[in-house]
C-alpha cells in the first residue's frame, strides 16, 4: 500500500498541474470575493469561514476526476482490483493521495488566507483545524462520486452535481467552527460532528467506492 | 412472502393493469373532492384569510416528496441484496415523481409565503432541507440518463441511493444546526400542526390519500413503461445477435 501511495504521489507531482492549479485556483477564489463583493474589513472578516470552504471545496472538485480516470485507462485499475491488495485499501490509498497533492496545499495557504481577510490569530489556528478535521471527508466522498461516474465520458460535471449536495454536511459543520471561534461561542460540538463525518466517511465509505470500482470494471 | 411473486415482471404486468383503473379513477375522485372541498367549502381562517387553503397542495406533495426517497431506497436496497429488476426499475421510476412533488412543494411554499411573510424564500431549515432533496432528485436522475449500459446503471444508481439516503438523513439535522443549534424546533410554525381545527383536517387527509394514490398510479404507469421499454431492448438485442 505504501509503494501504491508513494507511486500516486510521484504521478501526481511529475504531472505536476494538481497541486499548482489546486493552489491558483483557490487565489483566484480568494480574489474574486473581494472583487465582486465588499472588501471592508468586518464584511470580510465575516465572509472569510464560508469563502474558505466554497473555495476548497471548488478546488477538490477540480482534481477529483482524475483520481481513478487515469488508472482506468491504461489499464492498471482492472490490475489493482484483482491484486491481493483490498479494493477498500485502494480505495483510501488513492483518497490520501488525493488528499496530499490538492487539500494539503491549500490547509497551508491559510495563513494567507488569514491575511487577506483580516482574520483573528487564534481564528487562523481554528481554521486549520476545521480544515484539517474536515477535508479528509472531502477526499473520501469525492473519490465515492469519482468511482460512480468513472465510466461516464466528460463525467465532470455529473460528477459536481453529485457530489456537491454530499459536502452539504460537511461545510455547514466546518463552517460553523470557524464561526463560532470569531463569535467567541464554544465550537466544540460542530468539531465533534466535523470529526464523526470525516471518521465514519472513512470508515464506511470506501466499501461502497469498492463497489461502484468493481461494477464500472465489469 | 407471496407478496414477491410480483416481482416476476409478468405477473406485475397482470396485476397493475388490473388495478390502474379503479385505482387511478380513485386517486382522481379523491384528489378532485379533497381540494374542491378544501378551496371552496372550507371557512377562511381568521388570521391568514383563504391563503391558508394552498396547504392543501403543499402538505401532500411534501409528503409524498420525502416518501418518494424512502420507496427509491428501498428499492435500491431490494435491487443489490434480491437482485429483481423490478425494484431498480421502481426506483428510477419513482425519481421523477419525487422530483415533481418536490417542485410543486417549493412552489406552492413561496406562493404561500409572499402574502404570509411577505417573502418568496427564506433560508430556514425546512426550506433549505426541501431544496437539497430537490438537487439528490436531479443527481439521481442524472446519473440514470449519463450511462447507456443498464445493468451498470441500475448498480450504481442504488450505490447513489443508498449513500445519498444516509447523507440526506445527516443534511437534515446539519441544515438544522445551522439555523438555530441542535435542538431548537423551527421558528417558523405555520405547518399544518396549527391548522389543524377540525373542519381543515377532513379534507386534507382526502386530498392527502388522493395525492398517495396517484403517486402509486403514476408509479405504476412508469414502471410498467420501463419494463416494457426493457423488454424492447432485449428483443432487439436478440435479433441482433441472431
Amino acid at each position: 500500500m505504501i509503494t501504491l501511495l508513494t507511486r500516486d504521489l510521484k504521478l501526481a507531482f511529475r504531472s505536476g498541474s494538481t497541486t499548482i492549479l489546486g493552489i491558483a485556483f483557490f487565489l483566484i477564489v480568494l480574489l474574486l470575493v473581494p472583487l465582486s463583493l465588499e472588501p471592508s474589513r468586518p464584511m470580510l472578516i465575516k465572509l472569510a469561514p464560508g469563502v474558505l470552504w466554497i473555495a476548497l471545496i471548488l478546488s477538490c472538485l477540480l482534481s477529483l476526476d482524475r483520481i481513478f480516470h487515469l488508472d482506468l485507462q491504461d489499464g492498471t485499475l482492472e490490475i489493482l482490483t484483482i491484486s491481493p491488495l483490498p479494493l477498500e485499501g485502494l480505495v483510501l490509498v488513492k483518497s490520501l493521495a488525493h488528499w496530499i497533492t490538492t487539500c494539503l496545499p491549500l490547509i497551508m495557504l491559510v495563513p494567507l488566507m488569514g491575511l487577506l481577510y483580516n482574520v483573528p490569530n487564534d481564528t487562523i489556528i481554528w481554521m486549520i483545524i476545521s480544515l484539517l478535521s474536515g477535508t479528509p471527508a472531502l477526499s473520501v466522498i469525492g473519490s465515492f462520486a469519482a468511482s460512480i461516474t468513472l465510466g461516464v465520458n466528460r463525467g465532470g460535471l455529473l460528477l459536481s452535481l453529485l457530489v456537491l449536495p454530499l459536502y452539504i454536511p460537511t461545510l455547514i459543520f466546518g463552517t460553523e467552527v470557524i464561526r463560532r471561534s470569531l463569535d467567541g461561542s464554544s465550537n466544540v460540538t460542530p468539531l465533534v460532528f466535523l470529526l464523526a463525518i470525516s471518521a465514519s466517511s472513512i470508515a464506511l465509505l470506501p466499501i461502497a467506492t469498492g463497489s461502484a470500482i468493481k461494477i464500472n470494471l465489469n | 412472502m407471496s407478496l414477491w411473486k410480483y416481482t416476476n415482471p409478468n405477473k406485475f404486468m397482470k396485476l397493475s393493469s388490473k388495478i390502474l383503473p379503479s385505482l387511478s379513477i380513485l386517486s382522481f375522485l379523491l384528489v378532485f373532492t379533497g381540494l374542491t372541498w378544501g378551496f371552496f367549502f372550507t371557512p377562511d381562517d381568521f388570521r391568514q384569510g383563504s391563503t391558508v387553503k394552498i396547504i392543501y397542495l403543499h402538505v401532500p406533495a411534501a409528503m409524498i416528496a420525502i416518501n418518494t426517497w424512502f420507496v427509491m431506497l428501498v428499492g435500491s436496497l431490494i435491487w443489490i441484496v434480491r437482485r429483481h429488476h423490478i425494484s431498480s426499475l421502481i426506483a428510477k421510476s419513482a425519481a421523477p415523481v419525487g422530483l415533481t412533488m418536490t417542485i410543486v412543494t417549493l412552489a406552492t411554499g413561496s406562493i404561500w409565503g409572499k402574502p404570509m411573510w411577505g417573502a418568496f424564500w427564506a433560508w430556514d431549515p425546512r426550506l433549505t432541507s426541501f431544496f437539497i432533496l430537490f438537487l439528490f432528485y436531479l443527481g439521481y436522475m442524472a446519473l440514470w440518463r449519463s450511462i447507456r449500459d443498464q445493468q451498470k446503471v441500475a448498480d450504481l444508481a442504488a450505490l447513489l441511493c443508498i449513500v445519498g439516503s444516509v447523507f440526506a438523513l445527516l443534511s437534515r439535522y446539519a441544515v438544522n444546526f445551522w439555523n438555530q443549534g441542535l435542538h431548537q424546533g423551527a421558528s417558523l410554525s405555520l405547518d399544518k400542526e396549527e391548522n389543524i381545527a377540525n373542519v381543515f383536517y377532513w379534507p386534507l387527509l382526502v386530498t392527502i390519500s388522493g395525492f398517495l394514490l396517484f403517486f402509486i398510479t403514476v408509479l405504476l404507469i412508469r414502471t410498467r413503461t420501463e419494463i416494457r421499454l426493457r423488454q424492447i431492448s432485449n428483443i432487439i438485442i436478440t435479433n441482433k445477435l441472431n
